[in-house]
């Protein structure tokens, strides 16, 4: 083909054109990450600034939030004020300026350590029951592989509510009722349909030769699998891991209707931090921005595999 | 229920383990490997899933509250179903939920499309800003629905001053939550500014499947802009955006976390979602049997759609 000019290119955008939609797209993101941005500077506001109006941008930083989110604290008599030794730290301060002191760490660290615990453990088992799975339909001739592809995609589709019915009393009926168990077993089937799909589509991509050369150099095929495709699909199963992860994470409608205490995870929790006369924002702000931090950077991580991730697979770009 | 899915897979661990195993595993057939890896897999979807979908087509012929498990369970026949197709107030939250899958996606379909055309023109510095424009539909839809609340908030919340900023309108004059009017229209903008991008996204790897070729010869043609748009952009694209839509339109059907903490159905049942109204009626009321045969006929549309998806996810595959 002929090079051609770039001012004559159709494929390539006129510099103007360019600058206007530049200037359109960065408005956008400016607007979109607005809301992010408000919640992050809340989680550093005080109480009364957080609420006040006209709204204020910057105020006096303070991480009376922070502090409120992972403590309990009591409002005491002036008497019993007066009798107190002298503030140690910064959260007791805050709360002695608020005639309060402090009665002990909040429920914040145990449902973030639930969140952790159910997260990572239904991630290991999806990721692992995913990996066999789809090696196994990208490299066999399995009977009725479609139907059972479909299959396995289709309970990705299931409405949460409606499968939360007969698990509730599945899970009652085994003990399973606000367990790590019966979370991460559940998270792991809704987590596995993704899986699969994900990672057949990035074991589809690893050429068979590598494989074929080993089996010829006398490897089983056990072998092969676990050393010639499994270090080549790691870019795939660690982007697989952090989609899987992302969703336990960010999971709502189960963890609220299935867990109340021992295995709550953040998401049911957040709405209920409550301080005195209605929701303390700046704690809720602090719990939303430290929910929410660690989902930002992975989402920077993974923005290349994100089209893939949202797609199933399918669209590799 | 925990032994059918341990056991295929300690089986896979073991043979991955074990030397004198491996020697004796030399002549696994590949058609063993196959379902030694695919099995445990399947059984746990039918354990989770499939068992439990049964146990609820079960119990939707029946009268059973699950918080009264003394009352003698009886068989109902069909009147859960049929007292669902003819329940007004059903009607009046599948219109609910119509509205809101209707327009929410109107106005990503508009959006996102625009934003993946002007994001295609790849403008400087078009990367980074198109990752700061996904980051909304990463994160939790029910952590989203809470922080909302308090950009919602009537008189020192966050979208009622900056509605008050750019038209005068006073801020203590209206309540996006609480209004009638305006209700239905909180959920819709909240989900528009998550998912936007997800439709953007795939529109964008819609456009960069076009291949140079087809409009370097719409050029040579002579073919105005936006007869280029109409005959190649827009067809090229369409199986892209009709997974987005599909997609999202299966979302937004069962929509239940944002929802349900953001305005959690209200005011009233004004913007209650079929998915709260079937979590009302199961975990709140205890109608186990009314709310399985509801489950049930959600299954039935949302397989319905899955099915549509899934044939339109292959076809792009195939691109």
């Amino acid at each position: 083909m002929i090079p051609t000019s770039t001012a004559h290119s159709v494929v390539e955008a006129s510099a103007p054109t360019k600058w206007i939609s530049g200037a359109i797209v960065v408005a956008y993101a400016l607007v979109t990450i607005t809301p992010l941005l408000w919640i992050f500077l809340t989680s550093f506001k005080t109480p009364a600034d957080a609420i006040a109006y006209p709204p204020k941008v910057f105020s006096e930083a303070s991480l009376e939030g922070y502090c409120n989110l992972f403590t309990i604290h009591t409002r005491q008599t002036p008497e019993f004020m007066a009798t107190l030794p002298p503030p140690d730290g910064y959260c007791a301060r805050i709360a002695r300026e608020r005639d309060m002191v402090i009665a002990g760490p909040s429920k914040t660290p145990g449902r973030l350590m639930n969140s952790l615990v159910i997260g990572f453990g239904s991630t290991f088992l999806a990721v692992f029951l995913g990996t066999l799975a789809a090696y196994a339909f990208s490299r066999f001739r399995v009977p009725i592989k479609d139907d059972l592809l479909f299959f396995i995609l289709s309970t990705r589709f299931m409405p949460p509510i409606a499968v939360a019915i007969p698990i509730y009393l599945m899970f009652r009926q085994l003990g399973l009722l606000d367990s790590y168990l019966g979370m991460i077993l559940l998270y792991t089937a809704v987590n596995v349909s993704l899986a699969v799909w994900l990672l057949k589509g990035f074991i589809d991509e690893i050429p068979r030769e590598y494989e074929e050369a080993a089996l010829v150099d006398g490897y089983t095929r056990l072998q092969a699998f676990w050393k010639t495709v499994l270090p080549q699909a790691t870019t795939g199963i660690a982007a697989t891991a952090v989609f899987c992860l992302i969703f336990s994470w960010n999971e709502y409608a189960f963890a609220v209707l299935l867990t109340s205490g021992d295995a709550q995870t953040m998401p049911p929790f957040i709405p209920f931090i409550i301080g005195e006369g209605g929701q303390d924002w700046p704690a809720v702000a602090a719990a939303t921005t430290l929910f929410v931090i660690p989902i930002l950077v992975f989402t920077v991580l993974l923005r290349r595999q994100l089209l893939r991730g949202i797609t199933f697979g399918a669209v590799r770009k | 229920m925990n032994a059918s899915v341990d056991t295929p897979e300690t089986t896979a661990v073991r043979v991955t383990s074990g030397a004198a195993r491996r020697i004796r595993l030399r002549g696994l057939s590949d058609r063993s490997i196959a379902w030694l890896f695919i099995t445990p897999t399947i059984a746990l979807l039918l354990a989770i899933n499939i068992f439990p979908l049964i146990w609820t087509i079960q119990m939707s012929f029946t009268n059973y509250k699950a918080n009264m498990g003394w009352l003698r369970i009886k068989n109902v026949g069909i009147a859960n179903y049929s007292d669902i197709l003819g329940d007004p107030d059903l009607w009046a939250g599948m219109q609910t939920t119509a509205h809101f899958v209707f327009w929410s996606i109107l106005l990503e379909v508009v959006l996102g499309f625009a934003l993946a055309l002007l994001v295609n023109h790849k403008f400087r510095g078009h990367s980074f800003w198109t990752t700061v424009i996904l980051l909304p539909m990463m994160l939790s839809p029910a952590v989203v629905g809470n922080f909302w609340t308090f950009l919602y908030q009537p008189q020192v919340g966050l979208f009622n001053y900056l509605v008050n900023f750019f038209s005068g309108i006073p801020p203590s004059s209206f309540q996006m939550i609480g209004d009638v009017q305006l209700a239905p229209w909180t959920i819709v903008l909240v989900d528009t500014w998550m998912w936007t991008p997800y439709v953007m996204l795939i529109c964008l790897a819609g456009l960069r499947s076009i291949p140079d070729s087809i409009y370097e010869a719409a050029e040579v043609d002579r073919a105005s802009a936006w007869r280029t748009f109409w005959s190649v952009t827009l067809p090229m694209v369409m199986p892209f955006l009709m997974l987005a839509v599909l997609f999202r339109a299966i979302e937004n059907f069962k929509m239940f976390d944002m929802v349900n903490l953001l305005t959690n159905g209200g005011p009233g049942s004004l913007t209650e979602t079929v998915s709260i109204t079937l979590k009302r009626a199961a975990f709140e009321k205890w109608h186990t049997g009314w709310s399985s045969a509801l489950a049930i006929i959600l299954f039935v549309a949302v397989f319905g759609a899955a099915n549509i998806y899934i044939k339109v996810l292959n076809k792009v595959r195939q691109r």
